[in-house]
């Protein structure tokens, strides 16, 4: 419900009042103020309900996006906290204090690598490169694609040809051999791998706002701002970006979950994240060589990327439905 | 039809200079890590006169500009210059690998095809049933897997673990190798392949029978008696597959132009590999060639396939099609 009010013109403040186009309450409790007729007409006793509150209320009997939740929330304070109790309990993560490739037993749950390693203490780590890899490249992504899709959505014209065909060029590349060229080109390392997929993933964010802008450019709100005298950065901010905010959080979520695969992947091909930092990908390739007498090398790596990108696809899909987010695919 | 034909075509020229462009940017000494010329002639030392000879060969000496325009101008010719590392036309190189590439990439979406459509409109028409959740909770996670991952887990069992507990009676090959590989070799690299797409088409086509399954013309043709299975195959699915053509369309385009991955993984004599390869060894008229030959093919699958679309679909045609 409230969603449709935000389309008709009636923006809220953080609070979920309501307001009107130049941000002045619509319930105005001053003497002689005029009240508007069903604007703002809160039943007292009754909380007030906000967009996010709705959409949480909806996201809570999702179970799928809770259980995502909940397991990414876990491994973060995992791996936040490995410092403390991994190294005392299991081992160093780069410290070759064992016997090589040790089976999985209680005291090396996940078994020990070739070099002897302890692959649980390596798995938890691991997360620190994935988690940070994910969150940092899509937060490139977004700035960039932020920036330019405003610049072609709101201004339109030359600017806007110019941002769509690029963005038509990137999406015309092959994915992984664009990641792997510029990762040829700025050199392998965990900061080159997150700018270089942060790079790549603008296009689609910027499509993303670009078309929430033409959506919100002709509503009457936003000609009150502007006849208003409100700035463009103003108006962007405050009247274009909360409309277009739903998507991009619902895109960027799903967006994290790809950029841990597309990491892995690096990392698998050697041009990631390099030894001895402890990463997923890196681990994997370490043990294909080894996959006949030690599958506990291919096998828990392979299932900690599978569990945490898992996990941001259902917090995505959930977000989608309880936003109420129409999306392409 | 003919006027939104010439637009679409016209898109595609900037796409395809930009493409060419940024390869060719790639390439400016200095840009890029290496000599060329010690990417040319190895690691020994080199007279001034012969350096002058490779220089003028490959055309380094002349300024950069002039060098794009000989590029391309080639390049539209079909001839990629000769590759650095193995002293041979890279149009010769990329002859070699393509058809391995094809092969996978058709019998990727053989399964895609078969196992996607089928799970979608089973998923559907069953909604909410054991089989419905089934496929909707293996579509998340298999979106989710790793290709690479997969690709060694398949590898792990039917070619490690089946061989020592059967004596190698269900042994399948792991590995790509022979030129061209049996047909056999292509099982478990194109079911790696197809993983994620087919996900993508079972979801799309059971969230396509869904909406057509609650249409009037279905409703009417179970009131007049059909059975199950003509209103599901005959009416239903005929409408719900146009956005499932046009997924597999466009994924074909991106499967020919070769999977690094799957192929690497699998040691797929393919594009795929031989252009992450170039890229390693720094060859890069290999890259450049293999890049703008693989754009190229994408772009002109996606174009038959908008075309299809537009046939199918007046809307699109008239709609303006901005994008």
């Amino acid at each position: 419900m409230s969603a449709r009010n935000r389309k008709a013109g009636a923006p809220f403040t953080p609070a979920g009042e309501p307001v009107d186009a130049g941000g002045h309450l619509l319930k105005d409790d001053r003497p002689g103020a005029v009240s508007i007729p069903g604007a703002g007409d809160i039943p007292p006793g009754r909380k007030t309900r906000t967009l996010w509150g709705d959409a949480w209320t909806r996201l809570r009997k999702n179970k799928l996006a809770i259980a995502g939740l909940v397991w990414v929330i876990l491994i973060i304070t995992v791996t936040l906290s490995a410092d403390l109790w991994v190294p005392q309990t299991f081992g160093d993560p780069t410290s070759t204090e064992f016997d090589g490739l040790l089976s999985p037993s209680a005291t090396h749950p996940f078994g020990t690598d070739r070099i002897g390693r302890d692959v649980f203490a390596r798995v938890i780590y691991g997360a620190r490169v994935s988690l940070a890899v994910g969150v940092l490249a899509v937060g490139i992504s977004v700035i960039l694609g932020l920036t330019l899709g405003a610049l072609s959505g709101y201004y339109g014209g030359v600017l806007d040809s110019l941002v769509m065909r690029t963005a038509d060029i990137f999406f015309a590349f092959p994915y992984m051999l664009f990641a792997i060229a510029l990762l040829a080109i700025l050199g392998p390392g965990y900061q080159n791998v997150f700018i270089a997929i942060g790079i790549l993933g603008w296009p689609s964010i910027a499509r993303v706002f670009r078309s929430s802008i033409l959506s919100v450019k002709e509503t009457e709100y936003v000609d009150a701002a502007r006849a208003m005298g409100a700035s463009d950065l103003r108006i962007m901010l405050r009247h274009v970006l909360p409309n277009a905010i739903a998507p991009l959080i619902v895109y960027s979520t799903m967006s994290i979950g790809g950029a841990i695969i597309t990491e892995a992947a690096l990392s698998y091909l050697g041009m990631g994240v390099q030894a001895p930092t402890p990463s997923w990908g890196g681990m994997l390739s370490e043990a294909k060589a080894l996959m006949g007498v030690a599958p506990w090398l291919t096998i828990w790596p392979g299932f900690a990327i599978l569990t945490t990108v898992l996990s941001f696809v259902l917090m995505g899909d959930g977000m989608r439905d309880a936003l109420d987010v129409k999306m392409k695919d | 039809m003919v006027k939104y034909l010439v637009r679409r075509v016209l898109q595609m020229v900037p796409v395809f200079l930009g493409v060419t462009l940024i390869l060719f940017v790639l390439r400016i000494p200095g840009f890029l890590p290496g000599d060329p010329i010690k990417l040319i002639v190895g690691e020994r030392p080199l007279s001034a006169e012969l350096r002058a000879q490779v220089e003028k060969e490959n055309r380094l000496n002349e300024p950069i500009h002039e060098q794009y325009v000989w590029y391309v101008t080639q390049a539209l010719q079909g001839d990629f210059g000769n590759s650095y590392q193995k002293n041979r036309p890279v149009a010769e190189i990329l002859g070699d690998k393509f058809p391995n590439t094809f092969r996978l990439a058709f019998a990727a979406i053989l399964v895609e095809i078969v196992v996607g459509i089928l799970a979608g409109i089973i998923s559907a028409v069953k909604q909410y049933s054991f089989w419905d959740v089934l496929v909707t909770l293996s579509t998340s996670v298999l979106v989710s897997v790793p290709v690479f991952w997969l690709g060694l887990l398949l590898q792990m069992f039917f070619g490690i673990k089946l061989k020592q507990w059967t004596g190698g009676a269900m042994f399948l090959p792991i590995t790509g190798m022979g030129d061209p590989p049996d047909l056999v070799h292509l099982i478990l690299p194109a079911i790696t392949l197809a993983s994620v797409s087919t996900a993508y088409v079972a979801r799309i086509m059971r969230s396509q029978m869904l909406e057509a399954m609650g249409q009037d013309y279905i409703r009417t043709a179970v009131a007049k008696g059909l059975t199950e299975r003509a209103v599901v195959f005959r009416h239903a699915m005929k409408n719900a597959l146009i956005p499932v053509v046009t997924y597999i369309g466009i994924d074909l385009g991106a499967l020919m132009g070769g999977a690094i991955l799957t192929e690497s993984v699998f040691s797929w004599p393919g594009v795929g590999r031989e252009l992450y390869l170039a890229v390693l060894q720094r060859d890069w008229p290999v890259v450049m060639g293999g890049v703008l030959v693989v754009v190229l093919i994408v772009m002109v699958v996606n174009l038959l396939v908008d075309i299809s679309y537009a046939v199918l679909d007046p809307r699109i045609r008239y709609g303006g099609a901005a994008e």
